[in-house]
């Protein structure tokens, strides 16, 4: 630390962007996100437990579904098919719902993005690094739940891999622009924790997690298109299992992005 | 000393609202020593710094930090200038050696990591998650990671709040080798003793103004001539000493006896009526000792308030530290 102490006024000059170091950042808060449990079972393993537990544990999951007309996209199918898009609805949430604002409330409860201000690290460095953390848990989570869910049991190839990789983009965008919004002003995790789950579960209700494929109640349904988790679970469904394409829900998906995402950047407070 | 300052805060103002946070604050701070920022509690130190690092837009004044005006180009400095911020912590499940490892890689000149984990002694934690250190441990990280940088100039803001004395004394060690390596730095502190024992020149700020500034001896020496003496006479023989020393000589001003023990307060020469006094009238105390005076009493001469540095709201932490 004796190294260029003794020359102040003629050394400060304006140095790089803030973003020098950001590759460390990105390794360490990896890591540390890994050692924590909730994030690592919620983020990324949960969607699958829930596949391979509802498809072993309930009776009939892997029985095909006879009682629907011929003409039927279910028929043949097994039950625990047509719970793969509401499973992928739950990866869609859980790390941008439950885990996200979460994290944000923490940096913010433990003074780390102030702190961070005051080195030549921007926060927005950090929040970036949330971002790709909890993107990139949610794409292995989705990819990991479909992977086993095929091994174990008998799932049928997506009829419109095209539309299934569109809606779950989509529903991406959606779901991290409601989790931005959450984690705009929370200024604790656990403040963040009871204001997300309120909104987790009925969005997991909607998107057909207790009622899978074509045992939604008519109702349910047509709220569930207008919820970002909704529309997202049946457009999957779509593209998984039938033919068209589901213009409602991408229009509606589009929509909460437009708006969520605006408005949870515009809220979001470094302190 | 005619290096230009290293810090320059000019008649800075901010306010909050109705409050005058910050009223009018100057002061200038020269390479290589410990400055300090003394006050209670909402006086408005932390404030201060926090216009000084650009963290907060002043509502008026000067600020320079190295030449440069903060307000305006706060990123100019932050490679240069470090801050320990009061109440920052880390995620409880990061080790010492990834967050400083993190914090040295957002400098363009770090420090040797190493060398800093010896300089702060925390060798045996350096694989430890922050969740698991102990306040003083957690406190000589984030002092470290405040020094990771390599920096010119170094705020800590509150560094031994909520330590327990020994934890505290040897942070104030810690931070003589640190200005030693040659790191400028200015110590926000409530604690007087802090301040008296750790800084070459210091300003006391109250209620957003300075009240007071110099070295703790100058300003000590610049308080009034008179002085106190203090007696515990032998148990029952409180009154036949206060009767002796009452107009002892023309030294003496006063003498008051509260619970057992008696006060003289006289000018500086009060000690040559009180002995022979004492000698005529045959009584020996158990115990004499004339008062040190502090910047306690600098405090309470300048603003005419007892000092209480827990005026506005108190932590639990530093009861123990409060002054005896």
């Amino acid at each position: 630390m004796t190294a260029a102490t003794s020359t102040p006024a003629t050394t400060a000059r304006r140095t790089s962007s803030g973003w020098r170091g950001f590759p460390t950042l990105l390794r360490t808060e990896t890591q540390v996100w890994l050692r924590d449990f909730a994030g690592v079972f919620f983020g990324l393993i949960f969607p699958t437990v829930l596949l391979v537990g509802v498809g072993l544990v309930i009776p009939g999951m892997r029985e095909p579904v006879q009682d629907a007309p011929p003409s039927s996209p279910w028929y043949g199918l097994t039950p625990v098919a047509m719970y793969v898009p509401p499973v992928l609805a739950s990866a869609l949430a859980t790390a941008a719902l439950t885990v996200m604002p979460p994290t944000f409330g923490a940096l913010r409860e433990k003074g780390v993005l102030r702190r961070l201000a005051t080195t030549p690290m921007r926060p927005q460095g950090l929040v970036a690094v949330h971002y790709l953390i909890n993107l990139v848990a949610t794409v292995a989570a989705a990819v990991l739940a479909v992977v086993v869910g095929a091994l174990v049991f008998d799932i049928t190839a997506p009829r419109q891999l095209g539309v299934v990789l569109l809606s779950f983009v989509l529903g991406l965008a959606c779901l991290f622009a409601l989790g931005t919004l959450l984690a705009a002003r929370v200024e604790r995790a656990q403040t963040a924790s009871a204001i997300a789950m309120p909104i987790y579960f009925p969005l997991l209700l909607l998107a057909g997690m207790w009622t899978p494929g074509p045992i939604m109640p008519e109702a349910l349904r047509v709220v569930g298109k207008f919820t970002p988790l909704g529309a997202a679970s049946q457009a999957l469904s779509v593209g998984w299992f039938e033919s068209g394409f589901p213009l409602v829900q991408v229009v509606v998906m589009i929509a909460w992005s437009a708006i969520l995402f605006p408005l949870g950047i515009r809220l979001f407070r470094w302190t | 000393m005619d290096a230009p300052p290293v810090v320059e805060v000019a008649d800075l103002r901010k306010t909050y609202g109705e409050k005058k946070a910050v009223d009018g604050v100057s002061f200038a701070v020269r390479p290589g020593e410990i400055f300090g920022i003394l006050g209670p509690n909402g006086a408005g130190k932390t404030t201060t710094v926090e216009c000084l690092a650009g963290l907060r837009q002043a509502d008026g004044g000067r600020v320079r930090v190295l030449g440069v005006d903060t307000q305006d180009d706060p990123a100019a400095v932050r490679d240069f200038l470090a801050i320990q911020l009061q109440e920052s912590q880390q995620h409880e499940k990061i080790t010492v050696e990834e967050a400083l490892r993190t914090y040295a890689s957002f400098y363009e000149n770090p420090a040797d990591i190493d060398r800093l984990i010896d300089l702060l002694d925390l060798g045996e934690k350096r694989r430890t998650q922050f969740g698991r250190l102990s306040g003083g441990q957690k406190q000589r990280l984030s002092i470290a990671l405040a020094l990771v940088g390599n920096p010119q100039v170094a705020i800590l803001d509150e560094l031994t709040t909520g330590l327990d004395p020994a934890a505290r004394r040897s942070t104030w060690e810690l931070v003589e080798r640190v200005r030693a390596s040659g790191v400028t730095i200015l110590l926000v502190t409530h604690f007087m003793e802090e301040a008296e024992r750790l800084c070459d020149r210091l300003v006391i700020i109250d209620q957003g103004r300075v009240v007071a500034a110099g070295t703790p001896a100058e300003l000590i020496d610049g308080l009034d001539d008179a002085r106190t003496v203090r007696l515990r006479p032998r148990p029952g023989e409180a009154e036949r000493t206060v009767a002796a020393l009452t107009g002892a000589g023309p030294e003496v001003y006063a003498v008051t006896a509260v619970d057992g023990v008696v006060e003289v307060r006289g000018s500086r020469r009060v000690l040559f009526d009180v002995v022979p006094a004492l000698a005529a009238a045959d009584v020996v105390p158990d115990d004499v000792a004339t008062v040190t005076r502090t910047l306690e009493d600098v405090f309470l001469a300048v603003t005419g308030r007892t000092y209480d540095p827990e005026a506005e709201g108190s932590r639990p932490g530093d009861l123990e530290g409060a002054r005896r």
